[in-house]
Formats: structure tokens, sequence, C-alpha cells
């Protein structure tokens, strides 16, 4: 491994800022990072030990212990548990004979568990060194383990055949479907890619560009929604020789996964949005920073990369315009859902750990390497491509006044069409559950944890960033669904994990947040309970970012709308307090002592 | 001098030098706004989030926000001195603060805060983590049990060298400092005492030393935390 290391740090040129690449790499070839290679890493990157393990202790895919020759991470989303997730993970457990986040005294398998993997729509999934097995079930599980231990090959493993569209390609072969239901001007297959870099572009100043997008009142489909004509702007009049554009395809908010697809079918486009704002900006260098789970896709992105540069869509002098040059490259993140924040993104990109950064200044001034940057959403690119072909107005004539054009939303849950839609801004609740097959829903989980959960008497309103704004993730869920229990709870356990615990509020809130649900989930709540939910979660509101500011959402979006759920768990209106237990206090106590109270 | 900003503080009319940070800017017109990760002169972080003002409805922690031309800020508001009340007592509820036995009893920054905000019980249950008491470097013990993560080692101390002597390990609820331990074994005396010091509270303690200024005598014994300004 000695070795190894040093043939990684040197294939980065023992740059920190490459940190990233170079755990990931390190954690991929020895399964692991150990104390020795952290050490080894620390000398060659002339930092400390401590800049290395901070690293490296922030993402959930770092481990400084082996996780098995087969690493199986299953997902623990919402969907992934209404889908029989708990029956495939009592079945590795059974197979395997060993409790998850543990490794085969072989080494042979590791159990482990992940945040949304960005497959909702074929759940349960799991990620096994790398690869996605969607849509499993306690037999597959079985026969999963049991091919393990026969010692066949990643490639054995798979029995389902490959998927449709392009994960069926040489350089994914993913046994991923795509599910894309509806397609719309964006997504449209109707494209040339290059058009726009080739015979738009050499005709129109950067300014024009930027115009262009600003008619077309496109704003962040990342779900904060600022304009991106706006943000082009502000980075362009940003005086700098060096400029960074990034593509956000971190996405991470549970429920999603349109950016996945996107990724799959239509890289062209993005890669053809990222050139242009480039050339809108002044930038000359583009990251597409995509999140771990995605890794199965980076070979198939990095050849596109490579034929682009071949046609000249990117390299020195684009479409022959004279000194446009730009150049894109992919970072992978670690496992992480506040990278899908931009500062943090940016720090993640950097080597570093993933905490959001106190703003201003913003990342159009200072972003990654201090330098001016523009970090967008991968739909947000695309839709500025066919902005570009068709104009401003074209686009304008699709969704509403203030949400213009069309949103392509990720629909899962329950109903019997999960997959990608993509709909003109504008489009209600309602509209969207008959479209996806959905009827007799108890809820709506409108944009991820993140955004609000609705029950029928609210279905009437409408997606746009004046109503329901969502960055696209939309969870269905029927009357069977325990909603305070299997969703709720699961919801405030993401955001206690994935927290960067920088901010004392959104580090400590949610765990107090959720000892108070569980108590009343243990039926030992009161009236007060509630009260003080709601008022405890104010505190958030100061947190830095969306993250924490959101992250008692669940909580309170679900005591506004589902209150009688809340209700009904509270024993009788009682006043009096149910929360300590004298058999549990005093259980410690009682077994060292061997005697016990006589209670009635 | 630059040019000056001016601005108002819960009414009363202020001037700073232009793109000072807001907590900066405020003291020098002797108002006070309570903090805890903040260190001045060193580059702020918002971690604690108890300097938290409101300008234009609008949320933000003066550490690291600047003043301008014209800005209204509130800071001492009941509904700002609330959540600055409740922040400190998450603090304490989140580790093991016991400040009987605290070293830093007297000049411990959260308690002085404690003290101003008249927190008597916390509103939230104790959660008693397990932390440990780090004795493996011979100049300095780190009690994790009283650390409140504010960054403030992590971004005072350096090595010679300018490489970071502590560092955050984990995240979110698990996050805690890691201290390199070669760069804590050839800690110079010095670093030592400016680590001690810059720990707002009795996370970061002197090894074979304590107890030198008695009870009752130290710095927040005399003075109420904040009074420098008030008076």
């Amino acid at each position: 491994m000695e070795q190894s290391v040093s043939s990684i740090l040197d294939t980065y040129q023992r740059d920190p800022t490459q940190l990233m690449d170079i755990l990931i790499d390190i954690q991929s070839e020895a399964g692991y990072i150990s104390d020795q290679a952290i050490e080894q890493a620390a000398l060659g990157l002339n930092i400390s030990k401590a800049d290395v393990e901070q690293t490296r202790s922030f993402y959930h895919f770092f481990s400084k212990k082996p996780r098995g020759k087969y690493s199986i991470y299953l997902n623990t989303s919402v969907v992934a548990c209404m889908m029989g997730r708990d029956t495939v993970a009592r079945t590795f457990e059974h197979e395997t004979g060993i409790p998850f986040n543990s490794v085969t005294r072989d080494g042979l398998i590791g159990l482990f568990e992940t945040s949304c993997i960005g497959m909702s729509d074929q759940e349960p999934a799991a990620i096994i060194n790398d690869r996605i097995f969607p849509n499993l079930t306690p037999f597959r599980a079985k026969e999963l383990i049991r091919d393990i231990k026969a010692g066949k090959t990643m490639d054995e493993l798979i029995v389902e055949g490959f998927g449709d569209g392009q994960n069926s390609n040489k350089d994914i072969r993913a046994i991923i479907n795509n599910n894309i239901r509806k397609i719309g001007p964006v997504l449209s297959p109707d494209y040339k890619p290059g058009k726009v870099i080739r015979e738009i572009l050499p005709k129109m100043t950067p300014g024009q560009v930027i115009d262009e997008v600003k008619n077309s009142n496109l704003r962040g489909r990342g779900g904060a929604g600022f304009p991106t004509g706006m943000k082009w702007e502000l980075c362009r009049q940003t005086e700098s020789s060096e400029k960074y554009i990034f593509c956000n395809a971190d996405e991470g908010e549970p429920g999603t996964f349109k950016d996945r697809v996107i990724l799959t079918e239509r890289p062209k486009l993005l890669l053809e949005g990222m050139v242009i704002a480039a050339y809108a900006t002044g930038a000359s260098h583009g990251i597409l920073y995509m999140r771990h789970e995605y890794k199965y896709l980076k070979k198939y992105l990095e050849n596109l990369i490579q034929g682009a540069h071949k046609r000249k869509f990117l390299g020195k002098d684009i479409a022959g315009i004279k000194g446009f040059d730009f150049d894109i490259r992919i970072q992978l993140g670690a496992g992480s859902y506040v990278c899908g924040e931009e500062s943090a993104l940016i720090e993640s990109a950097e080597g570093k750990r993933g905490e959001p950064r106190d703003r201003p200044p913003f990342p159009v001034e200072k972003g990654y390497l201090n330098q001016p940057t523009v970090v967008n959403n991968v739909e947000t690119f695309c839709a500025a491509v066919k902005v570009l072909l068709n104009g401003g107005n074209w686009y304008r004539s699709f969704g509403t006044k203030d949400s213009t054009g069309t949103k392509v939303l990720s629909i899962s849950g329950d109903c019997r069409n999960p997959g990608i839609y993509e709909v003109e801004w504008g489009f209600s609740v309602n509209d969207m559950c008959e479209m996806a097959g959905a009827d007799d829903l108890q809820a709506v989980q409108v944009g991820g944890p993140s955004g609000s959960l609705i029950g029928p008497g609210d279905f009437d309103r409408i997606l746009c960033y004046a109503d329901l704004s969502t960055g696209g993730s939309l969870i269905l869920f029927n009357h069977t669904r325990d909603l305070l229990q299997d969703v709720v709870l699961n919801f405030t356990s993401f955001f206690i994990d994935e927290s960067c615990g920088s901010c004392s509020t959104c580090r400590i809130m949610p765990v107090l947040l959720r000892n108070k649900l569980n108590k009343i989930l243990n039926a030992r709540g009161m009236n007060s309970d509630i009260v003080d939910m709601v008022n405890w979660a104010k505190v958030l509101k100061a947190s830095r970012c969306g993250l924490g500011q959101t992250a008692a959402n669940p909580i309170v979006s679900s005591i506004l709308n589902f209150k009688h759920l809340y209700d009904q768990r509270i024993r009788g209106g009682t006043h009096y307090d149910m929360g300590f237990d004298l058999n549990r206090a005093i259980q410690e106590a009682g077994t060292a002592t061997g005697r016990f109270p006589l209670m009635e | 001098m630059g040019k000056v900003s001016t601005f108002t503080i819960d009414g009363v009319k202020c001037m700073a030098g232009e793109g000072s940070y807001i907590v900066d800017a405020a003291r020098q017109n002797n108002i006070y706004i309570p903090t805890l990760c903040d260190v001045q002169g060193v580059p702020p972080k918002g971690a604690c989030r108890t300097c938290t003002v409101r300008v234009n409805g609008k949320l933000m922690t003066s550490c690291t926000s600047r003043v301008h031309d014209g800005m209204e800020i509130e800071n001492n508001v009941p509904e700002l001195n609330d959540l600055r009340k409740s922040i400190i007592e998450m603090l304490f509820v989140e580790g093991n603060h016991l400040c009987p036995t605290c070293e830093k009893s007297g000049n411990c920054e959260l308690q002085a805060l404690a003290y101003r905000y008249a927190i008597t019980v916390p509103r939230y249950p104790f959660l008693f983590p397990r932390r440990n008491i780090d004795f493996t470097h011979p100049r300095i013990i780190k009690d994790h049990n009283r650390c409140i993560l504010c960054k403030r080692c992590i971004r005072v101390i350096k090595d010679k060298d300018g490489k970071n002597i502590f560092a955050f390990l984990n995240r979110g609820f698990k996050t805690r400092i890691y201290v390199d331990p070669d760069l804590a074994e050839n800690l110079t005396e010095e670093l030592a005492q400016k680590a001690v010091d810059i720990c707002p509270v009795g996370a970061i303690i002197k090894r074979g030393q304590g107890f030198e200024t008695p009870i009752g005598r130290r710095k927040y014994d005399k003075h109420p935390i904040g009074s420098e300004l008030e008076e």
C-alpha cells in the first residue's frame, strides 16, 4: 500500500486541494484508509495529519477500517423502507451472520447503511463496490450473498440484464432503469449536440447570452431558485483571470433522481450548457461535481468529455472563437448531503470538509480557490441550452409568470408509475398524482425532507417558486403509511446524520427534536411536547445554510398539516409528563445489585 | 483611516470603519453583542450562532457580517435574546458541563453568558453524552465533555509551518476536536498556553497546573461578561 499511496499522490501532483480524489483512490484501492496511509498522505502533501483526518472523517464513504472485499451499502431512505428494505436488510444479516455496520470475520462482506442513493423509483437498492443493485428482494439478497461466498466476480453477480437507454452502454453497464415517463421541451430528444456552441455562440457576445438567459427568466433548478442570468452576470462582472463553472450533480435530497437520469441520457446537453455558461461568464475551467453514489457513470462521462475535446466543443478556441478556452473535469464527492449546498460543494472540491461558508462573499465573487465561480444545477444548464436554441421568449411561453419553463420531477413512493416527468411549472399536486397513477393518497412530501409534507386538502396547490417550490423530489404516501414513524422520524434522522456539525443549532437541535418525537411515538408524550417542538425548532432559523434552516421542516410541517396524528399519540390529553421511566432509570442499578423494587 | 459607515443598532446611531464586522463595529460604539466562537482579529467562522442579529428581518451572525451605510441592526430585543439564551442552553445540554469542578469556572465564557441570561435550568433535557478526556498529550489535556466546538483552537493555533494542530473530526452530532498527536507532542509552552487561553470553556487545560487564581477572584467573578462595554 505504501507504494500505491505514493503513486496516487503523484497522480494528483501532491496537491492538497485534490485531497478528495486522493482519499477516494486510497479507499477504493485498499478498501479503507489506514493510519499509515493518512500519515503518508500528510507527509506527501505537506499538511498535518489533522488536516487529512478532518476531511477523511467527514465523508460517509471513507473508512479507517476495512469495509470488506464486497461492501454492501443498503439504502435507508423513506422510499426504500416503504418498498421493503427492512426484510432485505434482515436477509443480508441472516445470510452473512453479521449485523449492519460490520464486516464478516473473513473480511469478505461488509454491511453498511447509507442515505438516499438516488434510486427512489426502484427501491430497495444497494450499492455494492460502486455498482447499483436496485429492486432488491429477500430472494435476491440471498442469491447475492450466496454468489459472493461462491467467489463470483462483480460482473457475475449481475443476473438482471442491463437497464434501458444508455444504462446498457459499455461504459456504464448498470441494472438501473431510467423510467422516463414524460418528456418536455428540455429533455426532448430532438436536439443536435453542439449546435448552440457551433452555430449560435459565435454570433453572440457574452452579454447577449446573459441577456437571453435573463429574458427567459430561468431560475436555479436545484431548489433555491436564484435567477440564472443574474448569477452569470454577477460572475461576469467580477474581475479575475481565473473563473470556474461548477455543475452541481450532488443531488442528495431524498426522493430526487432526475439528475441521475439526465447524466445518463442527456449528458451532452449538460456539457453544452456548461460551455455556454463559460462563454457568458469568461470562465476557463469547469468542474462537474458528482455524488459518489453515481461513480458508476464516471467513465462514461469522462469518455464523453474526451469526445467533446476531439470535436472542439471543449479545449482551445472553442467554435473558432479566439481565446475561448474551456475544459471540464469530474470531481467525485464521498457521501455527504450538505455538499449539495453550493459553498459546501466548493469546499469539498478543494479537498476540505463539506462545511458551508459564511456568505457574503458569494461564490460568484469568491468561490473555488477564492476565484469567481458559478454553481448551477444539472437541469439548469440543460434548460439554458434550450433557451439559447429557441430564445427566451419561447422558454417563457411555458410555465407561469414567475416560474417560467419546465421542471423535471422525480416521483416516487405509492404510485403505479414512479419515475421522471418533465412538466410545466404551474402543475397542480392533484394532476401530478393522477399522472403518476396514485390514488387514495394520505400525503405528499414536496421538495424532499427540506420541503413540506402536505395532505389532500392542499392537493390543489401548484408547483412553482411562489407556492410549492421544489427541487423536484415528490414522494407519495398512501393510507397504509405511518407518517410519523415511517416518514417524519426517518427524515429527522437523515438531517442528524447529514449535519456538518459546524453550527451549534443544526448540530444539536435536531437531536433534541428527535428525542421528543420518539417520546411521543413511544406513547409517553403530552400536549406540551408538541408545543415545545414547534417553539424549539425556531432556533434552527439561525443556522448558516439551508440544511440547518430546514432541518425541522419534517416535524414542523407535519405538526402543521397532520396535527391529528400527533394528538392520537398523546395519552388522553394528559398534562402529566410520562417522559420519566422509573423502571428504565433504575435498570442499571437493579442489574448490578440483583434487586428490583416491587411495582404495581 | 478609511471611510466610515453610519448605521443604527436598536435605533442608536453608530459609526464604524466601512466593512467592519458588525460585532466589532458594535464594540467600538460601546454596544455589547454576546459571542462565543469569535476571536478579535482572527477570521470568523460563525460556529456558535450566539451573536445572531436581525437586519431587514433576516437573521445573520454579527461576527461574519459587515456593516454598511444605513444598516438598521436589531440586537437587544426580546426575540433575539431568547434565541441566544436557547443557544447557550443547547450548548449546556449537548455536553457535560459541571461548573463547580471545572478549572475554568469564573473564567468561562459559556458560564458567564449563562449568568447573563439568568439560566437556572435549561429548557432542554440534558443529553448526557459519553465523552472522553484525552490525557495523551504532554502539555495539554483535552476534555471533550466541556467542548462547545467553537473552532477557536482550530483557527488560532497553528504550528510554525502554519499546519493545523486542532481539527474537526467526524460530522454532525458526532463532531469532536481532533488533536494531531505528533504536533501536540511538540507543542511549545507558549502555544500550549495560548490554546488554553483561547478556549472559551474548560475544554483545553494545562497539564499539571490548576486553580492558580482562586475561584471568586476570577475574571467574570468580578465583572459580568459584557459589563466592560455597558458601564
